[in-house]
């Protein structure tokens, strides 16, 4: 009988444990990549197309994500709220899921895409350690979300380029940010997945005559653009107007900041210079994304707090407070929707031609006492026609 | 961009190849070793898996 050699069991043993690696690693990501969210539609939503109907070029890919139409009995203004834009930022996607699942229109028109960049949604930060999913507690149980990331997944836009040079400016940027759907607006029918994915929302905000667009996004506490409202020139006053009756009204305070000229890619300028709607960007304080953080889990994701932060904080190192409360994910989706809220209410009352009243949605003191999960419906329970995955 | 896509696509197959043919021809454990582990990334990617 053949003696087996020593190497030759070693390597065995070596490729048995790659193996299992690959394996089971494999089947993590895979179901991450695949994971559905149910979306249990309000009865206020009217309609529920795909990027795809408005620009042809992106039907059919990852990134044609659903958008929901709401419709009032009265005609009215457009708004759009745009959440996932980068999906490592869940206040944004949830606070738009809130309006989904919850909204009904009075006057006007509100259209709410959940997944705007839905690649960057199958996949979390490389090396970062990211939990690839959360769940919200719901008083019939719990909803799974996918954490995501901040750029589109390598597995729909590979390789990068050395530079990445901004269609139309020639702004040379990042070249990671080719991937960033916040630095590829107004997009490019021709260009990579996520620019196609920018050319598909401002074609949209084009056709369906969109008055006000706001981006809904969270901010590390150690980045100065924090706790704050982004507006394109001509939302300067829209803007400025809701951060003070915000700040005045309700228990947060947010800021105004206008969108630099110079800093191109981002919506709150490119939608602002392309299309003819207002254009705004939300940021609410997200203590995960911070590098000083500490560990890096679910429970940071959902409760933000983190005493690494804290210490940071009482070094004078952070541009937003925190203590041992953190920034719960109620905070800072309520945030978010009272925000929204507050602008459309303030537009409505400059544009009497144009009102858009949007009623049922929950403002952050509603979410402070009740938590986001009372928000979210059971999909078990919903009738099929209702029923949407992204 | 699909085209360069592809070609990255073929560059990551040779290079799997490369390593397991290092790996075969490695008589030192810890090269073995190493091998292995630089191989995940290419699999999990030749595979569209990450």
């Amino acid at each position: 009988m053949k003696k087996i050699k020593t190497p030759t069991i070693r390597k065995s043993i070596f490729i048995s444990f790659g193996l299992m690696v690959i394996i089971s690693s494999g089947i993590n990501f895979y179901k991450s990549r695949h994971m559905k969210e149910p979306v249990v539609m309000s009865p206020g939503v009217t309609q529920v197309k795909r990027l795809g109907q408005y620009f042809s070029g992106i039907a059919g890919t990852i990134n044609d994500s659903h958008v929901y139409l709401l419709e009032g009995e009265q005609p009215g203004g457009t708004i759009l709220v745009l959440g996932g834009t980068h999906p490592e930022e869940p206040a944004g996607r949830l606070a738009a899921w809130i309006f989904v699942e919850n909204a009904m229109l009075e006057k006007g028109r509100l259209l709410v895409i959940l997944s705007a960049n839905k690649s960057g949604s199958t996949v979390t930060r490389l090396g970062g350690a990211y939990p690839p999913d959360y769940t919200i507690p719901t008083p019939w149980g719990e909803r799974k979300f996918r954490m995501g990331d901040r750029w589109s997944n390598p597995l729909d836009q590979w390789p990068d380029p050395e530079v990445y040079i901004h269609y139309p400016s020639n702004q040379e940027l990042a070249y990671v940010d080719i991937r960033n759907l916040n630095r590829t607006f107004p997009g490019r029918p021709n260009g990579t997945l996520t620019e196609k994915t920018g050319f598909a929302i401002t074609q949209l905000i084009r056709k369906e005559k969109v008055d006000i667009v706001i981006d809904l996004h969270e901010a590390e506490l150690q980045y100065p653009v924090i706790s704050t409202i982004v507006a394109h020139e001509r939302g300067q006053d829209l803007a400025a107007m809701a951060s003070m009756m915000i700040s005045g009204t309700e228990d947060f305070n947010i800021g105004m900041e206008n969108s630099p000229p110079e800093l191109r890619g981002l919506s709150h300028r490119e939608i602002g210079d392309h299309t003819q709607a207002v254009s705004l960007l939300l940021e609410s304080p997200e203590p995960m994304l911070d590098a000083c953080r500490g560990r890096t889990d679910r429970k940071l994701l959902l409760d933000g707090k983190d005493e690494f932060l804290v210490k940071a904080y009482q070094h004078g190192l952070l541009f937003e407070k925190i203590d041992k409360n953190g920034w719960p994910i109620k905070k800072r989706v309520g945030r978010h929707t009272s925000s929204i809220l507050q602008i459309t209410e303030l537009w409505t009352a400059e544009h009497s031609d144009k009102e858009i009243i949007i009623n049922n949605v929950p403002k952050y003191s509603q979410l402070i006492k009740n938590g986001v999960g009372v928000y979210l419906h059971n999909p078990a329970e919903a009738p099929p026609v209702r029923l949407e995955w992204e | 961009m699909i085209i360069v896509t592809f070609l990255y696509y073929i560059l990551s197959a040779y290079i799997a190849f490369i390593i397991v043919w290092n790996l075969v021809k490695s008589k030192k454990w810890q090269d073995e070793l190493l091998y292995i582990i630089i191989l995940i990334p290419f699999i999990l990617r030749i595979l569209r898996l990450k």
